[in-house]
């Protein structure tokens, strides 16, 4: 659907009933208190890993995508600054399904300049899935935009938290930072492991890294493990996932935070 | 680089390719083959992440210590469909209190 014909589809939809609007608004938020709040540990990792209060803020506000948020942080931690190409690469890499959110997304959202800008920036696993969960387009609207700002606004407020918590500890190791860093990293992939081939995936994925990690320097062996989606992925022919579908601010295989 | 540098470099790759999204058309993003690479991509990386944070230590070592038992009660937890914020928790109190004890 063009911009245009969204919009004439737009308006010529009667508006939301006040009921109907309020659900999707109660859903959006409380979508984005569930995910919203990880921020938190977010906040404490990345302080722990080497990061000033501001960085860590500026990545919640900037890049705002938790599993890259994560990914960029524990590298930096473990590989210092040599490793910040990696960190950056594999952030990136891990960006890339908002990007495919996008697709859906901007076919029923009818937004241009800054608007569209915003938008982008407001794309990640919640507000699509809410969005696309709504029968009518008004709602997929509303939705989109309240679950982004829902999620933008208590991911932000409690990575300034968690940051504030983890200035305040002492070693990170003696608190077992590190180690709630590994657990992260295996309750974001958990939910993508449904599937045979995301379990194939994730097995060689393991199997590189741990060979790559004595012989590379620090991130480096995490882009190599990259190699594991593509020797999969063109290896299985005729089997991929449907459609998107989210019922309740969930997608197939999304990550718990945003 | 500074890491200010980084961060600020990662941030704004993270909304290109997100306005790509918006930009691109669909035709150029969502083949077959690569949507299954695509979708693919998050696991491997994810599951390397894993690997580095828990087995890797200085220097890029492999070494067993509270973080493999703390993964272990993560495990557990998402077995029993525990809250993200719960199993992070549980994993860092898990290899602190190894730690306290002198393991690890």
């Amino acid at each position: 659907m063009s911009e245009a014909a969204s919009d004439a589809a737009a308006a010529s939809e009667p508006a939301l009933p006040v009921d109907r609007r309020r659900e999707v608004v109660r859903q959006a938020w409380s979508v984005g208190i569930a995910s919203g709040t990880y921020g938190i540990s977010f906040g404490a990792l990345a302080v722990a890993a080497g990061l000033s209060l501001w960085q860590a803020q500026l990545l919640s506000v900037l890049m705002f995508t938790g599993g890259s948020q994560f990914a960029f942080v524990s590298i930096v931690g473990t590989g210092g600054l040599g490793a910040a190409p990696a960190a950056i690469a594999t952030a990136s890499m891990l960006g890339i399904r908002n990007g495919l959110y996008g697709l859906q997304t901007s076919q029923f959202l009818g937004v241009s300049g800054v608007r569209r800008i915003v938008a982008a920036q407001l794309t990640i696993d919640e507000s699509t899935a809410v969005g696309i969960a709504q029968p009518e387009l008004r709602a997929q609207r509303l939705g989109f935009w309240q679950t982004g700002l829902a999620v933008f606004v208590l991911w932000n407020a409690s990575t300034l938290a968690g940051a504030l918590l983890g200035n305040a500890f002492g070693d990170p190791r003696t608190l077992g930072l590190d180690a709630a860093a590994a657990a992260a990293f295996v309750a974001l992939l958990w939910p993508r492991l449904r599937r045979r081939d995301a379990t194939a995936t994730a097995v060689l994925a393991m199997f590189i890294a741990l060979v790559a990690s004595p012989l590379l320097p620090a991130g480096v062996p995490v882009i190599l493990a990259a190699a594991a989606a593509l020797v999969v992925g063109l290896r299985h022919p005729g089997r991929h996932e449907g459609p998107l579908e989210g019922a309740d601010g969930t997608l197939p295989g999304s990550d718990p935070t945003p | 680089m500074t890491l200010w540098v980084a961060v600020i470099v990662a941030s704004v790759a993270s909304l290109l390719i997100k306005l790509a999204g918006y930009l691109v058309p669909e035709s150029l993003l969502a083949g077959e083959r690569t949507s299954r690479v695509t979708t693919l991509l998050p696991v491997a990386l994810l599951a390397a992440l894993v690997v580095v944070q828990t087995v890797v230590g200085p220097g890029g070592s492999i070494v067993l210590d509270a973080r493999i038992v703390a993964v272990g009660v993560a495990v557990v937890l998402l077995l029993l469909r525990a809250n993200f914020l719960v199993i992070v928790l549980a994993a860092g109190a898990t290899a602190a209190l190894l730690r306290a004890i002198g393991w690890g």
